[in-house]
């Protein structure tokens, strides 16, 4: 990482910080704030939350390795969360896995060499009586089929595509 | 976006005069809330079924002057989503009933620990606690009553089932892993940060409100002496109108199934997936906590439906949940499923069959927190009421 993005990132946290406190029950709305900004936690991040908690930096290792919403690799600008609860396996949701994963070229926990997609299992959503559900990112479809998802992915490259430009600039 | 069910009856909720409540129960002293609480008969709706008033009596006695009312909306449960749909239409309901417990507790915080999958509920629970601190309805002297301070924040799991489970709730809201506690200590005396904490259901809060708007008479007398009131059920699976549906408690899971479009099942999980499934042959047995505790999660299988597809979807929910703890769960569901897996294969004999289902009572007994105490659940009901379909499998099966 470049140091100006290692400065941004210290800094970034340190508002965080400011905003949540310094307690360790802060602990979690600051991870889940990287999270969201940068798509994981880096080691180095790991360690700036530590020192301003004044923690080791293995509890907040453990802390992210032990939520599935926080994660130590990079993820795709939309991390697509598919269902695997019964109600929506009942109601198709291995051939919306499929196809998911056919027109990615990954498979389920994997990110697209792009960056742009992440794929995984979550547990229910909550959406059981119009399944198959999945999350994109903070949105949540439901009935989908494996010819949606085509749709969807392409909703997301467009979105991705207008806010390429600014969200480099804000790196 | 918002989703609503796919289909409903009439919800009581919706014909609750808004903030009656609240205002009717305020006029009351604390003990006289607890008291009508406890006269009520009313228990969790989280699954659970703690007597609520008696858990607020605890914590009313607890000395602490940072006393915390937690309203659980982890609602991770497999096949429920009631309590999202009371967050959205209800959610005002659900603060009433908060800042009730708030005032018959004598708390001042309030935490909503929404589950991350809920991510976008969010900013309209942040829009009612603005429009409520507008109204005199949260903050300092509510309702004009002097010195009676509360108010609410909500705070974001991030993925983690277990996190529902109370004391699992409150250690991440500490920052810590979502490992469960050892209980006792229960958080009404020990909680957050050690401070006196009540935990309850969504669910749980909005009938609070309801039974002080309708009266506390008029939610005994519906149900049954030891299940008093109605309850939200969550309806999914092979059945004609799958959605959001309230019963009184007590109704036989035959009638459910009728009002739903589900007679022709073949067996309904009920519960979650730590819950129990009910064979037809059991049909006439009751929704009630006397009978059949459930959360409100009812997922219908119809008869074409694989049972041990079903045990093995919920077994590896739960080698994915379990939080590693404690031995019988960590490793009791990993041999489940492996178990799972023989019996697809068609390799497991009927001793071995019987070893697993003794292993998993060994797990029920044997395990820290109310997930690995439940999670052999499918699996021995499986192996109990479909024997037949389940052993001497040829590769015909395996898809
Ligand atoms: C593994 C596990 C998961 C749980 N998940 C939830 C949940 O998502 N929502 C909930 O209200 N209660 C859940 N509970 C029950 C809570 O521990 C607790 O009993 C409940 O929140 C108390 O509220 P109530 O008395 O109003 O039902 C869970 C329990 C266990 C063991
Ligand atoms: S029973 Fe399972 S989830 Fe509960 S504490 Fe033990 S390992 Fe964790």
């Amino acid at each position: 990482m470049l140091v100006t993005k290692q400065n941004r990132l210290e800094a970034r946290i340190r508002e965080w910080v400011e905003q949540f406190g310094r307690d360790r029950s802060a602990l979690l709305p600051i991870l889940q704030e990287i999270q969201k900004k940068y798509t994981y936690i880096s080691k180095h991040a790991m360690q700036v939350v530590a020192h301003e908690l004044d923690i080791h930096p293995v509890e907040v290792y453990g802390v992210v390795t032990f939520y599935s919403f926080l994660s130590d690799k990079p993820q795709g600008k939309f991390v697509i969360r598919l269902c695997s609860t019964i109600s929506c396996d009942m109601a198709g949701r291995d051939r919306v896995a499929r196809q998911l994963q056919n027109d990615l070229g990954i498979k389920f926990g994997e990110t697209t060499p792009d960056k742009k997609f992440s794929l995984e299992w979550s547990s229910c959503l909550g959406m059981c009586d119009q399944g198959p559900a999945l999350l994109i990112n903070d949105e949540i479809f439901t009935q989908v089929t494996p010819q949606k998802c085509h749709e969807l992915l392409n909703e997301c490259k467009k979105a991705f595509a207008s806010h390429a430009v600014r969200q480099e600039a804000d790196q | 976006m918002w989703k609503k069910p796919s289909h409903s009856n009439p919800l009581t909720f919706s014909t609750i005069e808004p903030e009656k409540g609240m205002t009717e129960a305020l006029r009351l002293s604390p003990a006289e809330i607890i008291e009508n609480v406890k006269k009520s008969g009313m228990r969790g709706r989280g699954g659970a079924g703690f007597p609520t008033g008696m858990k607020w009596q605890f914590a009313a006695e607890a000395k602490d002057d940072a006393k915390i009312v937690v309203c659980n909306a982890d609602e991770g449960e497999p096949g429920t989503f009631k309590d999202r749909y009371i967050i959205k239409i209800f959610g005002n309901l659900m603060i009433e009933g908060m800042t009730i417990a708030a005032y018959a507790i004598g708390a001042k915080r309030g935490i909503i620990y929404l589950r991350g999958e809920y991510s976008y509920l969010r900013p309209l629970l942040e829009n009612l606690f603005e429009e409520r601190r507008q109204a005199g309805k949260l903050g300092k002297n509510i309702q004009g009553i002097e010195g009676f301070e509360f108010d609410i924040e909500v705070r974001m799991g991030s993925g983690a089932y277990v996190c529902g489970e109370e004391t699992a709730l409150i250690e991440s809201l500490e920052g810590q892993r979502g490992e469960p506690r050892n209980r006792p200590p229960f958080p009404v005396n020990t909680g957050f940060q050690g401070h006196s904490t009540i935990v309850n259901n969504v669910e749980s809060f909005a009938w609070v409100a309801c039974m002080f708007a309708k009266g506390i008479n008029w939610f005994k007398s519906v149900g049954t002496d030891k299940s008093t009131g109605l309850k939200l059920f969550s309806v999914s699976g092979d059945c004609k109108q799958p959605g959001i549906y309230e019963f009184p408690l007590g109704i036989k899971v035959s009638k459910l199934l009728e009002a739903v479009g589900g007679e022709d099942a073949k067996a309904v999980q009920i519960g979650g997936a730590a819950g129990l499934l009910i064979p037809r042959s059991e049909y006439e047995r009751t929704l009630a906590y006397e009978d059949i505790p459930t959360g409100g999660s009812i997922i219908v299988f119809g008869p074409d439906r694989d049972m041990l597809m079903v045990a093995k979807n919920f077994l590896e929910f739960f080698v994915h949940e379990s939080c590693g703890q404690c031995t019988p769960c960590r490793e009791g569901n990993e041999k489940l499923l492996e178990g799972i897996k023989m019996l697809e294969e068609g390799h497991c004999s009927m001793h071995y069959l019987n070893e697993l289902i003794a292993l998993g009572e060994t797990m029920r007994l044997t395990s820290k927190c109310g997930l690995g105490q439940t999670s052999s659940n499918p699996f021995i009901s499986v192996a109990t009421h479909f024997r037949d379909e389940i052993l001497g499998r040829t590769n015909l099966h395996v898809s």
